[in-house]
């Protein structure tokens, strides 16, 4: 039985399979994004200094580019994070 | 850029970091053929070490009229251009943890203003409203609205341009030794002039050992971008203790905001080592120290350390004029944590004594033969 | 907090996994070992999403007996901070900091991959290789969706197995290296007869899908994320439709750590003697850090390494044969895979090369060292600490980089701290 936890992306609220990562998990959201303010399914983490949108590019936690804040805590690895119940995910995309 | 193969330069300044640079601005300004001679890359020593703080300093009267002064050039210097500087008026709040620092912090106030700088002291309330980091408990502190910030690297790359076009040289090359009328290179080489300028920070003792000098090492982080988590300059009054230490190690509480919105962290000092390495002790020392003022820093990610050297002198004011022990050698360094704020100032006093003209302020407290009468012995 | 271990194995990839396998098993003494790694589950890359899961019953075999052992503790989701004293590491995870002490340390810290800038690179959608593949096995969802494989190596065709299993449509597989090279590549198979199995049986499920050699991408495109790619393809250009690229040149050894300890590096990887020791005393290495080579190889190392340490030289010896055969398939797949000129060309001015700090070829191709370019442009300045710049750069400008600074990874504040005794104010 597959397990399911529930968290929040950007204010909207996602279900994942246990053992997905938050930067799945951002993707997975994206993809159901009714109307998509920013490129959907595209898994967009962060915005660059000079303000581009950008997504995961190494899968294992040496570019950086997946980063994104945690229950509060900026600057994680979403693509070394596990999901969690309840947790609280926020990408630059909303910014 | 190269020898000037045409002409003997009549200066030759060993050191491009921010003094070198500043002083072969100022010099190539008054028509000196200045040629500037640089081991590793132009403001990658101390000058890319240090937290390029702009910051009027008053623990003594030479050194607020130094730093205050030198304050005023570099307004002129960014103006119009601060983005090339990396310029950010952000600002500088001595922090007072008690009544006792805040009754320094009046009495700094008192001295900053007589000498026309522009500063406040705020209360507790006002303290937390500037910035909502700090630790509860503070009594307040003395807000110096006129300080600021650069990154000096680009500083001492634009002076140098600037002397560059006035036709100074810029030849890369390491200075082993001085001697009558020049220098020689680590390669053999000769480079000869009228005038030899040395600012080469720390490595001054290397081509003359016998200088009032002593290397105090340093340590800086830096984090990620935190946007936001400060917005000024955040110094403990004790800071100024540390900085006239004449022994031991010590930490002082010193943010800066960067403008990426990076939080630069300091600072620490040790006497007489040369082991460039990152310590973890001093490390954790300084972060503590930081986290007692600014508890959330504990939760930011450090991105980098590294270290540098200050130059430091006995009475803690810089080495500003010609070296009493060797003619036609000129000295302009020693100016430990300050050396960023009074580059500009150093310059313009070096100059006006090489030429003979007249400076902004007097040169006396900061003339290297202060220390000939007591002995050249540092201590 | 210190906690301390006879054997301390940094990595829980197939390398580190075998070496702590091998030491547990000590008869004479049980030595405490144990094995900390950054990714939330063990397995490295190549058994990314926990060992137990793996088809390879070696990774299956390997996790179950360690999880038997006694005397081996795990820490996942942990990262190596800096050394803190000789012997001693400050590490942490999502929510503290301990030091680790330790009498043997062996590196299993694996590679990375070779990400080369092109325009349109940073765009969300494009993606290494290995990248993909380990994105995917977290869950990334790549059912339905158009992939093209590119870049270089054998790993091209196991992520676009993997992908294929997972629903994904591969459009494209290609391949710089050139058909003579990879003729050759596929002839010395012979010599590591599973390995031609794995190929055959890969050759297998990836039929259908169209393979170019001798080609690789010069541009992607999309207005916000992917949309398509352009591929020079022998004389001419091939524009795909696509969601996702998955492009990788080749691996590179980790060797931070290894650096940061004072270990000898040797073209690019740490160097090693027959037994697995660095040139710093009580430290070892195993797997892609030595040098990349496969799965195969980093298992056999690993066990060399594990043995080694834990005082069993003399049985160690006895696989040294199987890593010589291993290290000839090492050898020829960094023949066969080398990167080509024509890479060097694909930035235009404009092209990002420095990621976390938006640095432009055009501004740091006039730099004179990797030093300078970060005094003056901030390139290697970011949280990656030029671990991926600094693989470009030295590919497209030839920039070697300087010494390994502290913290070899992001560190809270607070983890460092931790090593104030003087926490009272």
């Amino acid at each position: 039985m597959a397990d399911f936890i529930t968290l929040t992306i950007d204010g909207r609220s996602t279900s994942v399979t246990t053992g997905t990562t938050v930067a799945a998990a951002i993707a997975i959201a994206d993809a159901t994004r009714p109307a998509p303010a920013v490129a959907a399914s595209a898994g967009v983490t962060r915005r660059s200094v000079s303000g581009q949108l950008r997504a995961p590019l190494c899968g294992m936690g040496v570019c950086q580019e997946c980063r994104v804040t945690v229950n509060g805590r900026a600057h994680v690895l979403s693509c070394q994070t596990l999901c969690m119940p309840g947790m609280n995910v926020k990408t630059g995309a909303a910014a | 850029m190269g020898h000037s193969l045409i002409m003997k330069p009549d200066v030759l300044i060993v050191g491009a970091g921010i003094i070198g640079a500043a002083c072969a601005d100022a010099l190539s300004a008054q028509g000196l053929r200045v040629t500037v001679i640089e081991r590793d890359a132009v403001g990658s020593g101390a000058t890319a070490a240090g937290m390029g703080h702009l910051v009027a300093m008053d623990d003594n009267e030479a050194e607020l009229a130094l730093s205050s002064h030198s304050l005023e050039l570099w307004k002129e210097l960014v103006e119009g251009q601060p983005q090339r500087h990396e310029y950010s008026n952000c600002g500088t709040i001595w922090v007072a943890a008690d009544d006792e620092e805040m009754e320094a912090a009046r009495s700094k106030a008192v001295t900053m203003s007589a000498q026309g700088l522009q500063c406040g002291v705020i209360g507790a309330k006002e303290l937390y409203s500037l910035e909502p980091q700090l630790r509860p408990g503070l009594a307040g502190g003395l807000l110096v609205q006129g300080d600021g910030l650069v990154y000096p690297p680009k500083s001492a790359r634009i002076l140098l341009a600037r002397a560059v076009a006035r036709g100074a040289s810029l030849v890369m090359g390491e200075v082993v030794a001085l001697e009558q009328g020049g220098v020689v290179l680590a390669d053999g080489s000769r480079l000869s002039a009228g005038q030899v300028v040395l600012a080469a920070g720390t490595r001054c003792l290397a081509l003359a050992p016998d200088l009032p000098l002593r290397p105090k090492k340093g340590h800086v982080m830096i984090t990620d971008r935190y946007p936001g988590f400060i917005q000024h300059q955040l110094v403990e009054l004790g800071y100024i203790k540390s900085a006239h230490a004449s022994e031991g190690e010590s930490v002082a509480f010193n943010l800066q905001p960067r403008p990426t919105g990076q939080v630069l962290i300091g600072s620490s000092r040790q006497f007489d080592t040369v082991d460039m390495s990152a310590e973890p002790t001093m490390m954790a020392r300084m972060l503590a120290r930081a986290v007692e003022y600014a508890p959330a820093l504990a939760g930011l990610n450090v991105l980098r350390c590294w270290t540098g050297l200050r130059a430091a002198t006995p009475d803690g004011l810089p080495l500003i004029g010609p070296d009493p022990a060797r003619r036609n050698v000129w000295l302009a360094t020693g100016h430990e944590g300050l050396g960023i704020t009074t580059s500009l100032a150093t310059a313009e006093l070096l100059a006006a004594q090489m030429v003979g003209s007249r400076a902004g302020i007097d040169s006396q407290a900061y003339l290297p033969s202060r220390f000939s009468a007591q002995g050249r012995a540092y201590g | 907090m210190t906690e301390f271990f006879d054997i301390l194995i940094v990595g829980a990839g197939s390398a580190g996994l075998a070496a702590a396998h091998a030491a547990a098993n000590a008869t004479a003494t049980a030595r405490r070992i144990a094995i900390i790694d950054d990714n939330p589950l063990a397995g490295g890359q190549i058994w990314r999403g926990g060992p137990a899961k793996q088809q390879d019953q070696r990774a299956r075999q390997l996790w179950q007996a360690l999880e038997a052992a006694e005397n081996v503790s795990y820490m996942p989701g942990t990262r190596v901070l800096m050394q803190t004293q000789s012997g001693e590491l400050l590490v942490q995870d999502a929510e503290q900091a301990k030091t680790l002490r330790y009498n043997q340390l062996i590196l299993a810290t694996g590679a990375r991959e070779l990400l080369l800038p092109f325009p349109g690179w940073t765009l969300p959608g494009v993606t290494g290789a290995g990248g993909l593949q380990a994105l995917a096995k977290g869950g990334y969802p790549v059912q339905g969706k158009r992939v093209v494989i590119a870049g270089t190596g054998p790993l091209l065709l196991a992520v676009a197995a993997t992908l294929k299993e997972r629903g994904a449509d591969v459009v494209a597989i290609v391949e710089q290296a050139s058909m003579p090279a990879l003729a050759s590549f596929a002839a010395g198979l012979a010599l590591t007869p599973s390995k031609a199995t794995q190929a055959i049986q890969l050759g297998a499920k990836l039929r259908g899908i169209p393979y170019y050699a001798n080609s690789y991408v010069t541009t992607a495109r999309g207005e916000g994320q992917l949309q398509s790619v352009q591929i020079q393809r022998k004389g001419a250009k091939l524009d795909i439709d696509c969601d996702y690229l998955a492009c990788g040149y080749g691996l590179l050894p980790n060797t931070e750590l290894a650096r940061a300890l004072g270990c000898e590096i040797t073209q690019g990887a740490v160097q090693v003697d027959l037994w697995q020791r660095t040139s710093e005393a009580n430290v070892l290495c195993a797997g892609e850090g030595t040098g990349v080579g496969g799965v195969d190889l980093a298992l056999v190392e690993g066990r060399i390494a594990g043995l080694t340490a834990s005082d069993r030289a003399k049985e160690a010896q006895k696989h040294f044969p199987e890593r010589a055969s291993w290290q000839g398939f090492a050898a020829r797949l960094a023949k066969t895979f080398a990167p080509r000129e024509e890479l060097r060309k694909l930035a235009q001015p404009d092209t990002i090369v420095c990621r976390c700090e938006d640095v432009r070829h055009d501004e740091l191709r006039e730099q004179p060292s990797w030093r300078s370019a970060k005094l003056h442009t901030r390139c290697g300045m970011g949280p990656c600490q030029g671990r991926i710049c600094g693989n470009a750069t030295d590919f497209l400008y030839g920039w070697r980089p300087d010494a390994v600074r502290t913290p070899i990874s992001p560190a809270r504040a607070g983890s460092i701290i931790t090593l104030e005794p003087h926490k009272e104010t």
